[in-house]
């Protein structure tokens, strides 16, 4: 190495204290770990300071669900600290998760020392071999002198370009070991430029489309919320000034407001009626940060057919991959809205008239109302739940999560979601047992706030265990389950498309949720009837401690509206229509062969 | 071909392929450190590509950058894919398709050599047939005793594949094979 002048910040000490200096460094002030043999100098540094807290989980996957929650919740990079071996590969599924749902997460992970790598040593696991396909990058930090520019590294490749999840692995002996700290530089790496600005020309190509447009739509995903505050303020701004309809993925709730007059609902599998026939039917669209995921599209030789597609994305693999576009943009959703504003006011205008037809037709298909279900008043729907858990919240600093099955269309279908970053859900990945501790990070990153886990019974059992770190940490999460003893969605699949024999989707031997709070030191209710619902959701509200509510619900509501397998989006099952008889012939003959 | 495979109800909606596979040759500069073509082929096979052929070597010592050439096979939209899950990685400088380069510039294909080695054992009438052969092919002899041959052959794939096809039935031993390095014709570079 060549020998250079001594710069500010660059001082000698061991590689555990350069972990904490990099992290005080990335502005980070809060990670979420577990202790290990092949950490423990990471934690004893951690024991001598004040300015990173570190909030202890029970198992590797909640600290990592955790710092997703608070990414998401933040749109800083979640931090996660855990041991060699197990510790790294528990970690496995956040990382993942992270990866699909492009999650800024930082997961710093103990090695074995160096000179027991190779030799199958205790809690010893190739964790850069076994994370290498579910990270943005990852390292093996060999030498402590290369440990700080690894770390400053680690963070700008999570946080820039489509964010990720990115692993360090640190041996033993190298967080033991002296060496040069250096503090972050803007120098980045040659090899990893990211986009940022899309192509003027292509912008103006796209503006020219969409003001010939007769029957336009928005069709926004994740990456604007992931762009930042200003992205949604500016697809708002986009919005009102073409007056064209907006729908989003299940990633992107939020980024346009739920109240908004163009709002059309979440597209997509269980998405609104006005929103998947607005995408079939429309002419010209408008993909801005989404990814054509199969969930989205249906059928893909029938997605869209007449329509001319616009597609903005920072990452260029999305473009093309499931749907071929005529307009690709690749650069930051904030930036290419930005320009895409200001080209607009410029150059375009809407002709009102032009696209009052197309409207009427949406007011159509609206008027369906898909999200419609037979209300009771003998049991709690789960729409219901979901429905007066919005009313009663309204107003408030909240954040919902969620788990991975019915309950959690229930809650993107009937929880509006007014900002981003308030939406904390596993979309790509359908993590089980995503929604709890995301919530925990949540709490932590937003202490004064609202912080909801709309569950399943079955899901929240997955992470139940984060309950006592929810209650060491003193973070009042809500954890309201739909409790309807049944893993819903495979159940609802079974019904659809395996003659509904119900294998193994019921869960006989459920615990006692309000025991189980109790015996976790937090608060549990339990509320049957739909009568009581609204004072048991006030609170629910009012404890200012962790709560577990088990909400009993119909046993058997199923999530409609939903697009079945080997169908188009004009090809929706409505909850009107979605007899027993229409349920179980859903699938036809050909669509079997189809898919 | 996995539309066959699948049961009668799927989660998922599987469209058949109907574009047809054609063969490509990349050109991949990486930053040579370690693990970095673990990522090219973990990704290949991750994401269900072919591999015909991949060669790696460092080209720039003091950059320390690798030069990777990777022959593959896919549809135009899987290819396309390819180029741009290859530039996703966090080492990789740049990515070029040979084989588009070739064609833009009005060439069949790039220039592509592949080294064998090919040992062959025999006496009498073979061996002299065997030697009269690689004289043919200008493959040289790099080793030898009274039993055997090792022929260094360097040319195109075929041509080495039509090598070690002649030399199967006089006495073929062993062969290895370096795969397949590329260039483009013409001044300028990747």
């Amino acid at each position: 190495m060549e020998q250079r002048a001594p710069e500010a910040g660059r001082q000698e000490m061991t590689g555990a204290e350069m972990v904490v200096q990099a992290l005080k460094d990335n502005g980070v002030k809060h990670i979420f770990g577990y202790p290990g043999g092949a950490v423990l100098p990471i934690y004893d540094e951690l024991f001598q300071q004040e300015e990173v807290q570190h909030i202890l989980v029970r198992h590797e996957q909640g600290a990592g669900h955790a710092a997703e929650g608070y990414a998401r919740s933040t749109g800083k990079a979640g931090v996660m600290l855990v041991t060699s071996g197990p510790g790294a590969t528990n970690a496995v599924t956040p990382l993942q998760d992270a990866l699909m749902d492009s999650i800024p997460l930082v997961c710093i992970t103990g090695q074995v020392p160096t000179t027991l790598i190779g030799s199958d040593a205790f809690q010893e696991c190739d964790t850069v071999g076994i994370t290498r396909p579910c990270t943005k990058h990852n390292w093996l930090v060999r030498d402590v002198n290369d440990l700080a520019a690894v770390l400053h590294e680690a963070f700008h490749v999570a946080q820039t370009g489509r964010p990720g999840p990115v692993v360090v692995d640190i041996p033993k002996d190298v967080q033991f070991a002296r060496g040069i700290y250096t503090p972050p530089q803007t120098a980045p790496r040659t090899s990893y430029n990211p986009p940022l600005s899309g192509d003027q020309e292509k912008i103006r190509a796209a503006i020219g489309l969409m003001a010939g447009a007769r029957r336009p739509i928005f069709y926004t995903g994740g990456g604007v919320v992931n762009s930042g505050p200003e992205a949604s303020h500016l697809l708002r701004e986009l919005v009102e000034l073409t007056g064209f309809p907006v729908t989003s993925t299940l990633m992107g709730l939020g980024a346009y407001p739920a109240s908004g007059k163009n709002w059309l609902g979440m597209l997509g599998m269980h998405g609104t009626y006005e929103a998947n026939m607005a995408m079939h039917d429309c002419d010209v669209m408008v993909c801005i940060g989404a990814r054509f995921d199969d969930r989205i599209t249906g059928r893909l030789d029938a997605f869209s057919p007449n329509s001319r597609k616009i597609h903005i994305d920072v990452d260029p693999s999305s473009i093309n991959k499931n749907v071929p576009v005529d307009i690709p943009i690749i650069g930051d959703a904030g930036r290419v809205l930005e320009d895409m504003v200001r080209l607009w006011r410029a150059s375009a205008r809407t002709d009102k008239a032009a696209l009052k037809p197309w409207w009427e037709q949406i007011d159509k298909w609206r008027a369906r109302q898909s999200l419609a279900y037979k209300p009771s008043s003998d049991v709690i729907m789960p729409q219901y739940a979901v429905q007066r858990l919005y009313e009663l919240t309204k107003g408030r600093d909240v954040y919902i999560t969620t788990e991975v099955g019915q309950h959690q269309m229930w809650a993107a279908q009937h929880f509006g979601f007014e900002q981003p970053n308030r939406w904390m859900t596993s979309g790509g990945l359908g993590t089980m047992g995503y929604g709890l501790p995301a919530a925990l990070g949540v709490q932590i990153a937003h202490p004064e706030a609202l912080v909801i886990d709309i569950a399943g019974d079955a899901s929240v059992l997955m992470t139940m265990q984060e309950m006592s770190s929810a209650v060491q940490h003193r973070a009042p999460i809500k954890i309201f389950i739909l409790n309807n003893q049944y893993m819903g969605m495979v159940r609802q699949w079974q019904q659809l498309l395996h003659g509904n024999r119900l294998s193994h989707s019921y869960t006989e031997a459920l615990p006692d949720f309000v025991k189980l709070a109790e015996a976790y030191g937090c608060h549990g209710i339990r509320c049957e009837k739909p009568g009581d619902l609204d004072d048991a959701i006030r609170q629910m509200i009012e404890v200012k401690e962790p709560v577990i509510f088990d909400c009993r619900v119909a046993n058997l509501a199923n999530c409609f509206p939903m697009i079945p397998s080997g169908k188009a989006h004009n090809e929706m099952l409505l909850p009107d229509e979605a007899t027993d008889e229409a349920v179980a012939n859903a699938i036809d003959a050909k669509g079997r062969a189809l898919v | 071909m996995n539309a066959q495979l699948q049961p009668a109800g799927s989660a998922y909606f599987i469209t058949k392929e109907t574009e047809k596979a054609e063969a490509r040759t990349l050109a991949v500069l990486v930053d040579n450190e370690p693990g970095v073509l673990a990522r090219v082929i973990g990704l290949f096979s991750g994401r269900g590509y072919n591999i015909d052929s991949l060669t790696v070597s460092e080209t720039e010592h003091e950059k320390h950058l690798s030069r990777i050439t990777i022959v593959t096979r896919g549809t135009p939209h899987v290819l396309e894919q390819i180029k741009h899950q290859l530039e996703r990685i966090v080492p990789v400088h740049r990515v070029v398709d040979l084989s588009v380069t070739a064609q833009e510039r009005g060439q069949e294909r790039p220039l592509e050599r592949e080294l064998a080695m090919v040992k062959v054992r025999g006496t009498g009438e073979d061996r002299v047939e065997a030697l009269r052969l690689a004289d043919a092919f200008r493959a040289q002899v790099i080793d030898a005793n009274t039993e055997h041959f090792i022929f260094e052959i360097t040319g195109r794939v075929s041509k080495i594949e039509q090598f070690i096809a002649i030399m199967k039935p006089l006495g073929l031993v062993e062969v290895c094979r370096t795969g397949v390095a590329a260039m483009n014709r013409g001044p300028e570079g990747m």
